[in-house]
């Protein structure tokens, strides 16, 4: 089990308050001499290796393997079809609630998308289950595949994202848009995208009997150990997952996938511990996709510039096979009043993996679109980008009418407007030149996200000697939980870092929920704090009932504890250390939980989301087309900062995804085969470091006395808003060419 | 059986290869059991398996071990002189140069190289260009690129190595 104890205390600790200190990473050590052990890294003696054959159409079925060649090749130990594939206790196609996934498991031959797992082959080595796998050669009987958002007619799906309504209005679009003096309509395209952490989804299962030991990445462990009990039929505890450290998660580790679950097939057939990576290509299907969308606008403004209507239709595409509908309207319910708004969604089915939550779902996407639609219909109301946008703040979530429970967007737009610069931008586009001859463009988009929470649960224990420890089973997959959290847990108890042993990343501690949506710090955060809180609690009821204390009576005053110190609230003078209390009390230690989730009253009561502003620049090259994002600047407003420096981390991370929206990522098809053409991160264009721009990220102050205990919004996800919309806006005011096909890319400039 | 006599981090390592399939990459991962390099590919387009081989980086998931017989090869585990991280690795902390730490290892020696290379110099477009073989999909290029600089700036790294210890 994974624990960050005191031999790494980071640099600039300081007593006092450790939340709010821009502390380095407490896993950078490890990270940086190749000790922090991934899934893969997991290299026991003994340990078998997997390989994966996976289907090269996109539907049919497959009639043939030839499992001899395979058998027959040195060091193979099994090929794992769907004749020989261990018996589950429930079909991976079950689904006893709506938030499990249909999964591929060797059940039968049919291929419902291309790169789908249709075999596993075990061997000594690598090389051996790699060649083994190719010489599988198999056959199929191969449908026609229907691909693309044309394949069918579309339909209207009962629930989109995580079963929020697909369709939400108010007011009355055509008669706003009947008064209005000003009307665009748009019609913007995002292509489907692939996560591609940079780490393959790996798995290193053995079992003991009926236990099984699972090291793989997991941005949810609880949740995939229910479903691993479900399909093996044995109790949860008896499953542990090890994922102290994951390489990059972004949504395609928040539910485990079928791969991983075939590594765990494939060490009981065998009887041995397997170890099995996906290659690179293999994360093309069966690990979900941001699925692409076609989404329509029509806006409406008055002569003032006010919207007058707001309509956003998204189209998107799920798989034949199950249900993800990717919640593309979800921006317009949040960012811009109007007094009528109407957000639908519709879908059609696809022979394709079955899409997922991807890094900002339904944000992202919607965000690149509406943005660019606002900065149309700014242009259609001759008024600044800016301006616009001002004159159509939200003071009240616009659809629910609820107000928010706090919202600093105002400053971000003050403070990143002045950072930019963005006073002297010519209205007029193609107006800018630089000393080499390329168009010089501006451009901005809001950023929002929601602020989520889910459930969590920590344990918290005080020691005589004044350490701490404290246990949650939370994720880190880059964001900085090891150290955030870790900040959180010595506030919580009111010790220093370096008295505090911290522990996560392992099924075996209590549940902290999911990694994603954001929701991580707030929700393993809160956990931590309330179990921090009850265990002072009862540090405070010893010291209130013992008359050898300094705080003897004092139970009405309240407390602070601070640097391994309980003191009374009104009067600090009077204090004693922890291990005085403990002591005298003869009790080596003090023990207690705690968890978090939605405050229910809150939830209903308030709006709550971070918001922000994003500014861009761009060069694009006038004869060649080449855009080059030169600057970016965000202000961001997402409650209480635990970290400054991992914040500005995740939000530059974040911005670079936004870029890498607009202007590179596309998962192409070929729509007659369903199979992809680029299908490597060679051909998958993700920004590089050359691509990279000069940034600047703004951490605005915003205070939150409603969203959770600590204040704390999440910061993950909300820099790709507002960043893709930006440099959309800037390539338009560069060339005054509005390309409404993402990602905008030289061709579409020239054309 | 091929015989091959690598110096691995400043050691000799007498290898029996039955396979010659075996990359450097799953050599050192698999056989000798030193998984700080990273794959991310195994094809050559992210990086992660920078290793240097007689001072020069390469992809080792390129390499066959097998070409490899009397070669040097250093890893991100033959970097730190025992707890004292080498400047690099003390700028990537300080700068905060990762977040998954995935590809680090593989920015890490690139980045070695590259200042071995003297390449870069001081000059920030070139440390991203040379850098630019390294994918890190969370996105940490600024910091990549500042510990670098930094770095490079560094001397001895004694300075580096203070801040973040």
């Amino acid at each position: 089990m994974a624990e960050i104890a005191l031999t790494s205390a980071p640099q600039r600790a300081r007593h006092g308050s450790s939340m709010g200190q821009p502390l380095t990473r407490r896993d950078g050590p490890l990270k940086v001499t190749g000790r922090a052990t991934f899934a893969a890294d997991n290299v026991a003696d003994g340990t078998l290796h997997a390989a994966l054959c996976v289907a090269r159409i996109a539907r049919g079925r497959v009639t043939h393997l030839d499992v001899a060649a395979a058998e027959a090749h040195p060091g193979v130990v099994a090929v794992m079809t769907p004749d020989n594939a261990p018996a589950l206790a429930q079909h991976p196609d079950d689904k006893p609630h709506g938030f499990i996934f249909r999964l591929d498991l060797l059940q039968d031959s049919a291929v419902r998308y291309a790169n789908q797992p249709i075999a596993v082959v075990i061997a000594e080595t690598l090389e051996a289950a790699t060649e083994g796998a190719r010489l599988l050669s198999p056959r199929y009987e191969a449908e026609t595949p229907r691909i693309g958002l044309d394949a069918e007619p579309p339909f209207t799906p009962p629930g989109i994202g995580v079963g929020q309504p697909p369709e939400e209005t108010h007011g009355d679009v055509e008669a706003g848009l009947a008064a209005a003096s000003r009307r665009i309509a748009a019609t913007y395209e995002t292509p489907a995208q692939y996560h591609n952490a940079m780490e393959p989804h790996a798995a290193v299962a053995s079992w003991d009997g009926d236990r099984l030991t699972l090291h793989t990445p997991s941005q949810g462990m609880s949740m995939a150990q229910g479903r691993l009990a479900g399909l093996f039929g044995i109790a949860p505890e008896n499953i542990r997952i090890e994922s102290p450290f994951l390489g990059g998660g972004f949504g395609s580790k928040g539910l485990i996938s079928g791969p991983q679950i075939l590594a765990c097939m494939a060490a009981r057939l065998v009887g041995r511990p397997v170890k099995l990576v996906l290659a690179r290509a293999q994360m093309y299907g069966p690990v979900g996709h941001r699925a692409e969308t076609r989404q329509s606008f029509r806006l409406g403004a008055d002569d003032a510039g006010k919207l007058t209507a707001l309509e956003h239709e998204t189209l998107t595409a799920s798989s034949r096979f199950d249900d993800f509908f990717e919640p593309a309207g979800g921006v317009s319910h949040t960012l811009y009043a109007s007094p009528a708004i109407a957000v639908r969604h519709q879908a059609v089915r696809v022979d394709t993996g079955t899409p997922l939550f991807m890094r900002a779902p339904g944000e992202a996407s919607g965000s690149v679109a509406l943005e660019s639609a606002i900065d149309e219909m700014a242009l259609a109301c001759g008024m600044d980008p800016l301006e616009f946008r001002l004159a159509n703040y939200a003071e009240v979530e616009p659809i629910s009418g609820k107000p928010f429970s706090s919202k600093a967007l105002r400053e971000c737009y003050t403070r990143g407007a002045e950072h930019f610069g963005w006073s002297a931008r010519p209205r007029a586009p193609r107006q800018t030149r630089d000393a080499n001859g390329l168009l010089v463009g501006w451009g901005m988009g809001t950023a929002t996200f929601p602020a989520l929470m889910f459930e969590a649960q920590a344990k918290a224990e005080l020691r005589a000697d004044g350490t701490g420890l404290i246990e949650t089973g939370a994720h880190d997959m880059g964001q900085g939980a090891w150290t955030a959290l870790g900040q959180i847990a010595a506030d919580g108890l009111g010790i220093g870092l370096d008295r505090l042993t911290f522990r996560m990343g392992s099924s075996d501690l209590p549940n902290a929920g999911i990694a994603g949506g954001s929701a991580h710090t707030a929700t393993a955060g809160g956990a931590i704090h309330a179990a921090g809180q009850a265990v002072i609690a009862q540090l405070a009821d010893l010291a209130t009932n013992d008359s050898a204390s300094p705080l003897y009576g004092a139970g009405n005053a309240g407390f602070v504890a601070r640097d391994g110190r309980l003191f009374r609230r009104d009067d600090e003078s009077r204090s004693e250390a922890y291990s005085d209390i403990l002591a005298r009390a003869g009790r080596a230690s003090l023990t207690a939980t705690g968890k978090a989730s939605t405050d229910p009253a809150a939830a209903k009561t308030y709006a709550m989301h971070a918001h922000g502003a994003v500014f861009a620049e761009v060069k694009v090259d006038p004869d060649l087309g080449q855009i080059r994002v030169t600057r970016l600047v965000g202000a961001f407003a997402a409650g209480r900062i635990v970290n400054p420096r991992l914040v500005t981390s995740q939000y530059y991370g974040g911005m670079i995804w936004g870029m890498s929206f607009a202007l590179h990522e596309h998962a192409a098809m070929d729509a007659r085969t369903g199979r992809f053409l680029n299908d490597n991160l060679g051909e998958y264009h993700v920004p590089v470091n050359a691509d990279t721009p000069a940034m600047e990220a703004i951490l605005v102050h915003e205070d939150d006395a409603h969203v959770n205990a600590l204040g704390i919004k999440g910061v993950g996800e909300i820099g790709i808003t507002g960043s893709a919309g930006a440099i959309a806006n800037a390539v338009w005011h560069a060339t005054g060419i509005r390309v409404r096909e993402i990602p905008i890319t030289l061709d579409k400039l020239l054309g | 059986m091929i015989p091959l006599r690598l110096t691995v981090n400043g050691t000799v390592r007498e290898v029996l290869l039955e396979d010659p399939r075996v990359t450097l990459l799953d050599l050192l991962r698999e056989r000798l059991h030193l998984t700080g390099s990273k794959k991310g590919c195994d094809r050559g387009q992210c990086g992660a398996c920078t290793v240097l081989v007689d001072g020069r980086r390469i992809n080792a998931c390129l390499a066959l071990a097998v070409s490899l017989d009397g070669a040097s090869v250093t890893t991100i585990e033959g970097l730190a002189d025992g707890d004292a991280l080498h400047p690099v690795q003390a700028a990537f902390i300080t700068h905060d140069g990762f977040q998954c730490g995935f590809c680090t290892p593989g920015q890490i020696m690139s980045a070695v190289g590259l200042i071995t290379e003297g390449q870069a110099g001081t000059d920030p477009e070139r440390i991203r260009e040379g850098m630019s073989g390294n994918l890190c999909r969370c996105g940490a290029y600024a910091g990549i690129s500042e510990a670098v600089l930094a770095a490079q700036g560094a001397g001895d790294g004694a300075a580096i190595r203070e801040d973040a210890a």
